[in-house]
């Protein structure tokens, strides 16, 4: 009876658990057009990269960029389930599955490329490490904070740089530390710090919710080299090539003249670098596994990279930054997009 | 020989608790190999060897010496520090404001009464987040400046940064004073519960008990600090650069965390008192009433000795909560393990299960020591039956 028993069960045992060990991640492209729509992790509100309107209705360059791909992967830009995270939770929402793409202002370091089981697909937009303080203050320079009271995101590749910056001037600050850059904002406003870093992006976009975004400053510095772009889970080459090319298709567009208004009358352009962006002519999207006219689909419904950024953070919105290094490589930036061949 | 041994009961019921135990194991080991495989599939990397590399990050308040360049090992200890910084003076405050208020629910001072009443209705039903929201964004947006600081006799000040207050500095002779503090403090105890015994077996106390320990504990260190020539000054805070420097700061995470958890806690330790007090029968006031004892002494002598037994083990479950609850830290940016390990470290390593499973073990211990104490404490005040 006994041994019977164990005959039994422990086969059994032995299956069930060779039958559910290590659920390979299946293919994450398969999975988004099953469900029908993109999971994409953004933040959880910073104006002209990803924030909600009084409508619940997205926007942003981060946002836009989901939008992009969905608009690539599935024929719609609109087909995008938006998951605001802190910085916190950010990296464990992509590892887990929870999902498919992280668009959400994140540094390209080699730890996060290394050691997380992430890889990033390029850099959407090249950030580096400012600082903000009260006019009130007369500082002029980052080389006078000795001391100060420093609000900051935690989590963050600021805190790092942050902590470098200080010991390496010699000088003393104490961190006040916020899961959100929301918080970091309140924390400013109300005097609990001296000085607000993070991004200069950030910092711009952060200044307009203070209540009186003309008594601060942002000052000259800028300590590190931030370049922010979207992430995916490593293991899944074609997805990584999608989301990489999704954001190069962008980049190129804008290099090429093409825009979401022109994308049609595009199509029969006899420039052949315009075919084969458009997937008229050349590799198409058949090697990821999209369809022709995917590339068309992410100009058409979201646009180049210049629309992208002019409406979210430059001339078409209150943020007003300019191009600087954000610039195609032509123009005096260092956007730079491989060729569509 | 298998049938018989099935037949027995004791054997049978061996066999299934084996069965049991082994089938639990082969669980625990199937989740576990199942990880190690998927974050090894991942690309994730697994280990502790984090612990050993260099932080980075900056932590606004430590107990310890702590600069970035220390390893991610030195957050674990600050935390963890930090942690238990709140915890004690959380459950010191937490216990005295939850008897006082106890009491006074008692009291047959009416407005006392009510107002304890109130006091428990109010804190209690509401949400311990909330509460600790409440306090931080108060202190926050109603206190001054650093350089409009409220300040009292120049020597205290109190502003958004928090509080501060002037820290004594001894030398080398002040510092022997306060061993000699320490010294006179250890020998009081020794007097007490010499005391104790010398009653328990005579009836008698020892004689001038009171005069003695107060001589003790202030005669000694006095006359050390006379003695050894030692010098004392107070390092007073005063407002340079951005802020004050000097003297002892208490940030307003911590104060607005351990005013939350205080308060919060005092208001279940005081229905615990209520409800032992009242658990002690009433013809046992009476009789000590009949005896003469004045109603101090009928509450100190009679009442609550007996009430303690029933109060203590609600109370550990109050120190346990509270010890949990201040987890909540993170909420306000208060850098206890929570917030520095399980949320700065974590997020900088990536090594969300080592580090989340070092955080639930240390909670584990803390409340597993302090159960342990508080159970010791407990057999020391049960009743003995003679």
């Amino acid at each position: 009876m006994l041994k019977a028993l164990v005959k039994l069960t422990l086969p059994a045992l032995l299956l069930t658990s060779a039958g559910l060990q290590a659920n390979q991640a299946g293919s994450t492209l398969e999975t988004v057009k099953e469900k029908g729509f993109l999971s994409c992790g953004v933040n959880t509100g910073l104006p002209g990269f990803s924030s909600p309107d009084d409508k619940g209705k997205w926007s942003g360059m981060d946002v836009d960029f989901c939008r992009g791909l969905a608009a690539g992967v599935l024929g719609d830009a609109n087909k995008v389930k938006y998951i605001p995270l802190t910085a916190k939770e950010r990296f464990t929402a992509l590892q887990s599955g929870e999902i498919d793409v992280l668009s959400r202002n994140t540094t390209w370091t080699l730890t996060r490329d290394a050691s997380l089981g992430l890889n990033f697909a390029g850099v959407s937009y090249y950030d580096g490490q400012g600082f903000m303080v009260s006019k009130d203050l007369g500082v002029t320079s980052a080389k006078q904070l000795d001391g100060a009271a420093v609000c900051i995101q935690s989590g963050t590749t600021s805190e790092l740089n942050l902590a470098d910056y200080f010991r390496t001037n010699g000088m003393k600050y104490q961190p006040v530390v916020f899961d959100t850059s929301d918080g970091t904002a309140k924390g400013f406003d109300s005097g609990r710090c001296d000085v607000l870093t993070s991004d200069q992006s950030q910092l711009y976009a952060l200044r307009l919710r203070l209540s009186n975004p003309g008594k601060a400053v942002v000052l000259p510095e800028v300590i590190s080299k931030e370049p922010l772009g979207p992430l995916v889970r490593q293991g899944d080459d074609q997805w990584f090539n999608i989301v990489k090319w999704s954001l190069s298709v962008m980049i190129n567009a804008e290099e090429l003249g093409v825009t979401s208004a022109n994308a049609d009358k595009m199509r029969s352009s006899a420039n052949p670098s315009i075919k084969r962006l458009l997937g008229v002519d050349g590799p198409k999207g058949k090697g990821m596994g999209l369809n022709d006219d995917w590339s068309y689909q992410v100009i058409k419904q979201v646009g180049n990279y210049s629309e992208v950024f002019e409406t979210n953070v430059g001339e078409g919105s209150p943020l007003k930054i300019e191009r600087g290094l954000n610039a195609l490589w032509s123009q005096g930036g260092i956007l730079y997009a491989p060729p569509v061949r | 020989m298998l049938l018989r041994l099935w037949r027995d009961s004791a054997w049978r019921a061996v066999l299934f608790q084996v069965l049991l135990i082994s089938l639990v194991l082969l669980f625990g080991g199937w989740i576990v190999d199942n990880t190690l495989t998927n974050l090894e599939n991942r690309g994730i990397s697994t280990g502790f060897d984090f612990l050993s590399q260099s932080a980075g990050f900056g932590i606004i308040q430590s107990l310890i010496e702590y600069n970035e360049s220390l390893s991610f090992g030195h957050t674990f200890v600050v935390g963890l520090l930090n942690t238990l910084l709140v915890s004690a003076l959380g459950i010191v405050f937490a216990t005295l404001l939850g008897f006082g208020m106890g009491v006074a629910r008692l009291s047959s001072n009416w407005l006392l009464a009510k107002v304890a009443a109130v006091y428990v209705e109010v804190f209690r039903n509401i949400p311990l987040l909330l509460q600790i929201f409440f306090w931080y964004f108060a202190v926050l947006s109603v206190l001054p400046s650093p350089r409009q600081s409220l300040s009292l006799f120049d020597i205290f000040f109190l502003n958004i940064r928090g509080v501060f207050l002037p820290e004594p500095v001894f030398d080398a002779g002040g510092m022997i004073a306060v061993w000699a503090f320490v010294v006179a403090a250890v020998l009081t105890v020794g007097l007490v519960l010499l005391n104790k015994r010398q009653r328990k077996n005579t009836g008698r106390p020892l004689p001038f008990l009171k005069a003695t320990g107060a001589l003790l504990l202030i005669g000694l260190p006095v006359v050390t600090f006379w003695l050894a020539n030692g010098s004392l000054h107070w390092d007073v805070p005063h407002l340079k650069g951005f802020g004050f420097k000097g003297g002892i700061e208490l940030l307003p995470e911590l104060l607005a965390l351990w005013f939350a958890l205080t308060v919060y806690t005092a208001a279940f330790i005081a229905e615990v008192v209520r409800s032992g007090i009242e658990s002690v029968s009433k013809g046992q006031k009476e009789a000590a009433a009949a005896l003469g004892l004045r109603p101090g002494r009928v509450m100190n002598l009679v009442v609550i000795p007996q009430a303690m037994r029933v109060i203590i083990p609600p109370l550990t479950n109050q120190y346990l909560n509270l010890i949990k609850n201040s987890s909540l830290a993170t909420a306000i940016g208060y850098p206890d393990l929570v917030s520095v390990f399980a949320g700065t470290t974590l997020n900088q390593t990536g090594q969300a299960i080592e580090v989340i499973a070092m955080t639930m073990a240390v909670y584990l211990t803390i409340s597993l020591t302090v159960s342990m104490l508080m159970n010791m404490y407990n057999r020391w005040v049960a009743l003995v039956e003679r």
